[in-house]
């Protein structure tokens, strides 16, 4: 067998590569012919590209559903590409990315959550790679999904589920013990830090993101201003360019749009095993387990 | 009249929300400590950084949380309230 790629396994790979760049070519274009541009200061939320009407509410087709969607669907086919044509024992640049990927993943949640969850490293790498691609996505010129506090609720609720799931797995009764620990009257108490759990998830998120977005925003119009009285006396065109503009605004980006929304995908991921797995102890399950056997033997 | 009152509202939303940011010094002070501590961890013990940065990042995360509480409130009194209150205003008057 040869290792060079034939003429089919390249028509493939480029299919791919449109497939991954062709959503986001479709972001633009939508941000394009529908957002109207603002002069000036403009900070929005998401906006709304058609309302479908719908029995009890309408629902409203904003920026962060569509922007949202663009990753997932590019996301999908760049995982296609990564993986496309990959064998056992040939090292390609894309199967070291990979497999890089996936050890990455798998060892974070085999040391944060137990051997018992190593099936839960593909749900983590989901929410890792969404959750980082959406807030990279406003170095691209789009509206981040996650500063759309809806986007990001939606993980943290689906968070919240699968939380209750394991702490229903050792029984209901069970569960519902575990809010009168250590004091029954602090129950309430109890039942507060556990409803707070996926909000502060959301929360943490959406606000990192959202303070970044705005906080360019302002400086890059303080920067506009400033330039405006400092290089204000050049004649024509020149009096009106922005000059501070240039550069400046990028600095603040790398913190805010790389680093901000890198580390923020981590902490999501990083709380989701950690929440996941302190919801769920091994032992009460299998004495569970044992418990149940032994009553069916009887 | 109107105009003083709707006055009033905007200045008030503007007022509380710079009210509210008043809690970023707590997660300042929080997170200050914990890198500090961190640091001098790293500085004991050179081989265990990559494990002291994971837990300080996620300490500084958890810390941040009300902070970024107060962060909510200011964003939604700024962009969204005033808009509220002029409603509420206006139909309380017609």
């Amino acid at each position: 067998m040869n290792n060079k790629p034939d003429l089919r396994f390249k028509l493939v790979d480029a299919l791919l590569l449109i497939m991954m760049a062709l959503p986001v070519a479709l972001g633009w274009f939508l941000k394009v012919a529908f957002v109207t541009p603002s002069e000036g200061i403009q900070i929005t939320g998401a906006s709304v590209f058609f309302t479908v009407h719908l029995p009890i509410q309408d629902l409203p087709v904003s920026e962060a559903q569509v922007n949202s969607w663009i990753v997932i669907i590019s996301l999908f086919f760049l995982c296609l590409y990564i993986t496309h044509g990959i064998r056992a024992n040939v090292y390609t640049r894309r199967a070291v990315m990979a497999e890089w990927a996936v050890e990455l993943v798998e060892g974070l949640v085999k040391s944060n959550m137990g051997e018992f969850f190593a099936g839960m490293a593909p749900f983590v790498a989901a929410i890792l790679a969404l959750s980082a691609f959406s807030s990279l996505m406003s170095l691209i010129g789009l509206f981040s999904p996650t500063s759309d506090l809806n986007i990001v609720a939606g993980w943290a609720i689906l968070v919240f589920i699968l939380i209750t799931y394991y702490k229903m797995k050792c029984g209901p009764l069970h569960y519902l013990k575990s809010f009168a620990e250590p004091v029954p009257f602090l129950a309430p108490l109890n039942i507060i830090s556990e409803v707070a759990t996926p909000i502060s998830m959301a929360f943490r998120h959406y606000g990192n993101i959202l303070s970044g977005a705005v906080i360019s925003v302002l400086v890059a119009e303080g920067l506009a201003g400033l330039s405006h009285i400092l290089f204000g006396w050049l004649p024509g065109a020149l009096g009106d360019f922005p000059f501070l503009r240039i550069g400046i605004p990028a600095v603040l980006s790398i913190y805010f749009d790389v680093f901000s929304g890198c580390l923020q995908a981590f902490i999501f991921a990083m709380l989701t095993m950690l929440y996941i797995g302190g919801a769920f102890s091994l032992e009460d399950y299998l004495a569970r387990k044992k418990a149940k056997a032994k009553t069916k033997k009887a | 009249m109107l105009e003083l009152a709707i006055g009033i509202i905007l200045g008030g939303c503007a007022l509380g929300a710079g009210c509210a940011m008043i809690a970023g010094i707590g997660p300042g002070i929080g997170e200050g400590n914990a890198v500090a501590k961190a640091c001098e961890a790293i500085g004991r013990q050179p081989e265990s950084r990559s494990a002291v940065t994971t837990t300080m990042l996620m300490g500084c995360a958890v810390a941040e949380t009300t902070g970024l509480y107060a962060l909510v409130i200011a964003i939604l009194l700024i962009f969204v309230a005033p808009g509220r209150f002029v409603d509420i205003l206006l139909s309380a008057i017609s």
